[in-house]
């Protein structure tokens, strides 16, 4: 016990000082590959920004769609009456998110066109499927005897379904929806092949053009999007889930 | 049917492509179990270590992969690799390793407490018990992550087309920049077969490897 107290601060100044030295080497590393001084002209900065509201217009407009039609599949398939169909409806999921993003994306670019609008339909369909897979699942997985109990206690369906079923799923719908964002994020990157713009612009053509700054000045706001999608989410299931199912799970 | 026909015409480069994308999947999934099982097997030992190593992959997991490879390029590009196999195959082990380290680690975490400590009454060594108990017990599981891990580097590795990579993504990525649709049609299409035979098949593996006692 003594021990550990004693080694732990010591191995996170260790790591801290580490992670400084890192952050140092990068800054270093930014300025010689000409990133500093890619994002200090004006106008590349102002692009940069440009691109990354276009990949955020994506990003807001099919995660909106599909927050809906995932929430809506998976609760209708979760209703006693349709309860048949949970199986046929994962499975599709499943064959669903087996397809590649990028032949989604070609595959919808193929009879829309090139555009966003290809491009936020690929977005939608692609994350629509873990939101209604884990509404789906996070629903079936309440314990019928807590649906029983409330039942017993006069509740309708409709006060079940808000005030049991859902709180109780809430973990596991909330990972649906982050895996869905994230997914999303990086999926949107790749809109740029299909002509809706976003910061795969800068990758793409850093790439193509062999030029580190532009591709780093596309690569890095995405992989930050990414990750802070990811901890908002995650900070949102530590504000909204119940506390009592949070210790369970 | 333009795609048929362009399939027809094209399907030894289609089948060619195809080997390439399988190669360096399995090339990387090979690589990623070779240090995803060990790694899962090592943390059962130490909690606040598989919280690190388990957070560590999931960061790596956020990271999109055309991002990724981005990161990579200026990284690599000084030992003269940006481009090509070397880049796709990192990338891909790196994602493999979060489904399987994860997997391997929950199963082995999962085996009943009795079963081990029946291993230990009599009078197996760790390793004994590590190989003979806790490791069959897991290996369904293990291979469901090797599943997750497989369809998902499987669709990674076309976006890899793009560093020039090869597979199947080559029919997406020159057919975009052609505008030639029953090429991207065809990328697209092969692709996505190529993920759902290769989900079914290692669905059929891991019901195969279920001991008969553990299938519910």
């Amino acid at each position: 016990m003594k021990e550990e107290s004693f080694r732990r601060p010591a191995a996170a100044t260790g790591i801290r000082s580490l992670l400084l030295v890192a952050v140092f080497i990068a800054g270093i590393a930014a300025e010689r590959i000409g990133l500093v001084e890619y994002l200090s002209d004006p106008w590349e900065r102002e692009y940069v920004l440009f691109l990354a509201g276009q990949h955020l217009y994506l990003v807001a407009v099919s995660m909106a769609m599909a927050l809906v039609t995932g929430l809506a599949t998976g609760i209708i398939v979760s209703r006693k009456r349709f309860r048949k169909f949970a199986g046929v409806v994962m499975y599709v999921i499943g064959l669903g998110q087996t397809i590649p993003s990028l032949a989604v994306l070609a595959l919808t670019m193929s009879f829309l066109g090139i555009g966003s609008k290809p491009a936020i339909l690929a977005l939608y369909i692609y994350s629509t499927l873990p939101i209604a897979r884990n509404t789906l699942a996070g629903i079936l997985s309440v314990s019928p005897a807590i649906i029983d109990a409330a039942r017993g206690v006069g509740m309708s369906p409709v006060r079940i379904l808000l005030e049991v079923e859902i709180p109780n799923a809430l973990n596991v719908i909330l990972t649906g929806i982050r895996i869905a964002l994230v997914i999303n994020i990086g999926t949107a990157a790749l809109g740029y092949l299909i002509g809706a713009g976003g910061l795969g612009d800068l990758v793409f053509t850093g790439i193509n053009l062999m030029r580190t700054e532009l591709l780093l000045a596309g690569a890095l706001p995405i992989t930050i999007l990414a990750l802070a999608g990811d901890y908002l989410l995650e900070l949102l299931s530590l504000l909204i889930v119940p506390k009592g199912i949070r210790m369970a799970g | 049917m333009n795609l048929f026909v362009f399939l027809q015409e094209n399907y030894s480069t289609a089948l060619y492509l195809t080997w390439e994308h399988l190669w360096m999947v399995g090339l990387s999934l090979l690589i990623a179990i070779c240090t995803g099982v060990p790694t899962g097997i090592f943390i059962t030992r130490n909690k606040q270590l598989a919280q690190k190593v388990i957070g560590g992959a999931n960061v790596i997991m956020t990271i999109p992969s055309i991002a990724l490879f981005g990161l990579m390029l200026p990284l690599l590009a000084v030992f003269g690799h940006g481009l090509g196999k070397v880049p796709a195959i990192i990338a891909l082990v790196l994602y493999a390793e979060l489904p399987i380290v994860r997997n391997t680690y929950v199963a082995i975490k999962n085996v009943d407490p009795a079963l081990v400590d029946a291993g230990k009454g009599m009078g197996m060594s760790k390793w004994q018990l590590l190989r003979e108990v806790e490791i069959p017990m897991a290996v369904p599981v293990i291979i469901a992550g090797l599943r997750t891990a497989v369809v998902m580097i499987i669709g990674i590795a076309a976006i890899a087309a793009y560093v020039g990579a090869g597979g199947l993504g080559v029919f997406i990525q020159q057919g975009i920049a052609r505008s030639h649709e029953s090429m991207v049609l065809a990328g697209a299409l092969c692709v996505s077969l190529l993920a759902v035979a290769v989900d079914l098949a290692m669905g059929f593996l891991e019901r195969r490897v279920t001991p008969g006692g553990m299938k519910p």
